[in-house]
Parts: structure tokens; C-alpha cells; sequence
């Protein structure tokens, strides 16, 4: 995984590349130098316990936390980044990351519906207001995903009056509204009852069969490896073990991720 | 109580404490308009995280809300002329600077309403979820965009019973802007008193338009409120 960005740069399959990427909140590091690619129609899971910096990592893909180091492409295209004099790390153009913001669907761990809006109104701002969509097709698209989501009569409800089960289907919808490239999954069931998980995995995994390039935080263990094409296990901050499921859940290399599996699968 | 003052006309005073009321209300609207732009200012200097923002935005709030309200009209009166007209002289200009009673009345209510406007403000900016902003980032939304779609509407959400009440100081601190010659409602209702020895019937007077100009915007901050409240579950 030492390959120049050059080369990396050049595979024009990768939907998504980090290199190297580095993250410290004050004096504790989080992320010391997580590289991943991303190829059209990965589903990539990433596991480990809390505080292992997996959500960090994906957060860092859409610049949700600035990388104090390391290098991100979204679609072959590298995130341009500068170091001001006090060695901040920051974006060099503002708008190139709203732009690929933009083709990057984000699902959250708090659903972040916004809830001034009704579930139709949240699935097409973005669409309407950021890609410049006519109003009529984004809300005619719009309707298809709910309905896809199967939250079609749930329309014109706002998030508050919706069970999290719900929220979280209307926030899948709101993102694939986008037609994104690249699906993140920031730990979409952890804030959910138990007897509503079911409905979000089932959603998420019919995106996964249709062949979505999707990123995925999780602690559901069986989903991750019946659904991924390759699973991570996060350490403090490093890929500790990487590789598809079946090597990963019955055959891990690393100490750690084996009693990882141990407690949590 | 001689109800025949009150008439409109050349013999009652009805009229002129009608235009009065114009004046007051049209003071009230102004002033609240800069100091909501003044609290918008204000508010995210206060959350700055430039330490000279902050404490200058700090400052202001403490000063202005800190000095009885006439003691502001006062200095406004007394001082702003002036240090318009020094600040001019640094620029080679020397003619007179004459600001009425009426723009001078806008600043000084403007200023203190904006320095509650900004604690109504700021409180709310803190009470949005960070995930609502986060979302709209994580969609490719610009700042401009973000505050437009996101931050206003729920800012105004939380903000709106604040507001409503600066409103109300606002427009009650407006009479006295009347000390300074201004002829709005309270003037208006001092000089009828004053001429025709019936203080008492004017000031009941004016008590009553003040009142009804308060309890009709009341109704429409109601509005307003549950317009922008929709999507909050009511326990």
C-alpha cells in the first residue's frame, strides 16, 4: 500500500482514495495514517471498537474534520489542500469541496434530518438548491425514493413526528437524492431501538445489491460481512487487519481483531 | 374626563395624537429593524472565534444595556452630531452636520434594541443542533446557502419569543425619545395635557394606543411563531 499518488491517481476505477491520512483532536491522535481505495461498486465496512477512529476516518473523507495530513481523491480527483503559517492544515478551495461534497451521499448515526422541513422537503433541498434542479423532477425523483425507502405516505410528516427507523429511511433517501457516487454510512443503526434496525439494514443492503459504492461504520457484525466486499478493522488509529469478510471474520491475522470478534461477534 | 378632546378636528386632539402614534410606530419599526441587524451582527461576533470580534461585540452589549436607556439618548444626542462632524473634519469636510430628531431617535433605540436582540440571537445560534448545519455541509451546501436554508429558519424557531419581547421594549422605549423634542405619541400627549390642563385624560390616552399597537403585533409574533414552529413536536 506505499504505491506513489501518482500511480494511485492514475487508476481511473477508484471512486474514492485516502492516503496517509492523519488526524489529532488536541493531544490525542486518532488517525495516525489511514490509507483506503474505494472501487465503483465496493461496499466497505469498517470496524473496531469505540475511539478507533473509524468514524473519524469517514468524516475526514468529506472533510467533515480537516486531516491535519494525508491525501483524499473523491472520483480520481485529489482534495486540494494548503498549511497556513501556524501549520493548520486546511482546504485550498472551498468550493471544490462543497462541489465533491456534493457527489458523496452521507447518512448520520443521528439521522440530521433538518426538522424545519417536512421528509419531502428534506430530500429535495439539496437536489434543488445545490445541484439546481427544476423543482418538479427533484420532487418526482424525490417521491420514487420515499417510496423506495418505503416511507412514500410519511411525505409531508416532519422528522420529529417520525419513529428513528423512519428518520433514518427519509435520510438514506435524502442523500441517494443526490445521485451520489459514493454512499457513507456513519454508524446509520447505532441510534436506533433494536426492533427498528431491521428496516435500515434492509435498505441499505438493497443498495449494496444494486451495486452502490458504499462506505460503511458499523457495529453490526453479521451485516458487515454478509453485505461487504471487504471489511477493516480499525486499531487506535491504523488499519489493523484489511480483507473480504471471510478472511477477516474466520481467519484474522491480528491478535487485536480476533478478540475484537471475540466480545463482538 | 372630557371626551370631546379626544375628537379629530380643529377643536379635539384626536388627530394629533393619531400622528403621534405614526411617528411612534414608524420609530418603533426602524429601530427594531437596525437593532435585528445589529443582534445578527452582534450575535456572531459574540460567537466569533476572533478574540478582538468577541470582546468588541461583548462590549457593546455590556455598555448599552449597562447605562439607564436616557442617558443613551442623551449621549446619542449630544455626542453623535459631533463625532460625526469631527470624523468628517479628518476627511477635509467642514460643512455642518445636522441629524433630526427622528434619525438620531432610530439610532439610539436601534443601538440598545440591538444589544437585546443580540443576547436573543446568540442564544439561539447556540441552541441549533450542530447536526442540522453538519447535514447541510456534508450536501455540498455553501455558507451563504446553509444560513439561508438551514440557520434562519431555525434560528428564528428558537429565537422568535426573545424577539417578540425586544419588540415590545423596543416600542415602549421609544417615548422617550420624546424628551428630545421628538412629536410622538408621548409628546404629543404631554403638550395636549399641558395645554389644555387635562394630563390625565391624554396620558390614559396614549396608555391605550400604546397598548393597542402591542396587542395587535403580539398577535402577529403569535403568527409568526407558529408558522416557524412547524416540524416541533409539542409534548
Amino acid at each position: 500500500m506505499t504505491a506513489s499518488p501518482v500511480a494511485l491517481a492514475a487508476k481511473p476505477d477508484s471512486a474514492l482514495r485516502a492516503e496517509n491520512v492523519h488526524k489529532r483532536f488536541g493531544s490525542l491522535e486518532v488517525l495516525k495514517g489511514v490509507s483506503l481505495t474505494a472501487r465503483q461498486g465496493d461496499v466497505i465496512s469498517m470496524i473496531g471498537s469505540s475511539g478507533s477512529g473509524k468514524s473519524t476516518f469517514l468524516r475526514c473523507i468529506n472533510l467533515l474534520e480537516t486531516p491535519d495530513q494525508g491525501t483524499i481523491w473523491v472520483n480520481g480527483e485529489e482534495i486540494r489542500m494548503v498549511t497556513n503559517r501556524a501549520g493548520v492544515n486546511r482546504p485550498a478551495d472551498r468550493r471544490q469541496v462543497d462541489r465533491l461534497r456534493a457527489t458523496l451521499g452521507m447518512v448520520f448515526q443521528s439521522f440530521n434530518l433538518w426538522s424545519h422541513m417536512t421528509v419531502l422537503e428534506n430530500v429535495i433541498e439539496a437536489p434543488v438548491h445545490v445541484l439546481n434542479e427544476n423543482k418538479a423532477e427533484a420532487t418526482d425523483r424525490g417521491m420514487a425514493l420515499l417510496e423506495k425507502v418505503g416511507i412514500a405516505d410519511k411525505r409531508d410528516h416532519y422528522p420529529a413526528h417520525l419513529s428513528g427507523g423512519q428518520q433514518q429511511r427519509a435520510a438514506i433517501a435524502r442523500a441517494l437524492a443526490m445521485r451520489p457516487k459514493v454512499m457513507l454510512f456513519d454508524e446509520p443503526t447505532s441510534a436506533l431501538d433494536p426492533e427498528l434496525v431491521g428496516e435500515v439494514l434492509r435498505v441499505i443492503r438493497q443498495l449494496a445489491d444494486e451495486g452502490n459504492t458504499m462506505l460503511l461504520v458499523t457495529h453490526e457484525m453479521g451485516f458487515a460481512r454478509e453485505v461487504s466486499t471487504r471489511v477493516l478493522f480499525l486499531h487506535r488509529g491504523q488499519i489493523e487487519e484489511q480483507g473480504t469478510p471471510a478472511q477477516v471474520f474466520d481467519d484474522p491475522r491480528s491478535e487485536r481483531c480476533r478478540q475484537f470478534l471475540t466480545t463482538n461477534y | 374626563m372630557d371626551f370631546a378632546l379626544l375628537t379629530l378636528g380643529d377643536t379635539g386632539w384626536g388627530d394629533e395624537l393619531l400622528r403621534g402614534l405614526v411617528t411612534t410606530v414608524a420609530l418603533a419599526v426602524l429601530s427594531y429593524l437596525l437593532g435585528i441587524v445589529l443582534g445578527l451582527i452582534g450575535a456572531f461576533g459574540k460567537l466569533s472565534g476572533r478574540r478582538g470580534i468577541r470582546l468588541l461585540a461583548e462590549g457593546y452589549t455590556t455598555v448599552v444595556r449597562g447605562i439607564p436607556t436616557l442617558v443613551l439618548v442623551f449621549i446619542i444626542f449630544f455626542g453623535l452630531e459631533a463625532a460625526i462632524g469631527s470624523a468628517l473634519d479628518a476627511f477635509g469636510y467642514t460643512g455642518q452636520v445636522f441629524l433630526d430628531a427622528f434619525t438620531m431617535g432610530v439610532i439610539a433605540i436601534g443601538l440598545l434594541s440591538g444589544a437585546y436582540s443580540t443576547e436573543a440571537i446568540r442564544g439561539a445560534l447556540v441552541a441549533i443542533p450542530a447536526g442540522q448545519i453538519e447535514a447541510a455541509r456534508a450536501f455540498g451546501m455553501p455558507p451563504r446557502l446553509i444560513f439561508r436554508r438551514i440557520t434562519l429558519p431555525l434560528l428564528l424557531r428558537i429565537a422568535l419569543p426573545s424577539l417578540g419581547n425586544v419588540w415590545q421594549l423596543t416600542l415602549k422605549d421609544t417615548s422617550l425619545i420624546s424628551v428630545m423634542g421628538l412629536t410622538d405619541l408621548m409628546r404629543q400627549a404631554f403638550v395636549a395635557g399641558n395645554s389644555t390642563r387635562e394630563p390625565f385624560t391624554f396620558f390614559l390616552a396614549a396608555a391605550l394606543l400604546y397598548l393597542v399597537v402591542s396587542a395587535v403585533t403580539n398577535r402577529l409574533f403569535d403568527v409568526a411563531e407558529r408558522r416557524f414552529s412547524r416540524g416541533v413536536r409539542r409534548a
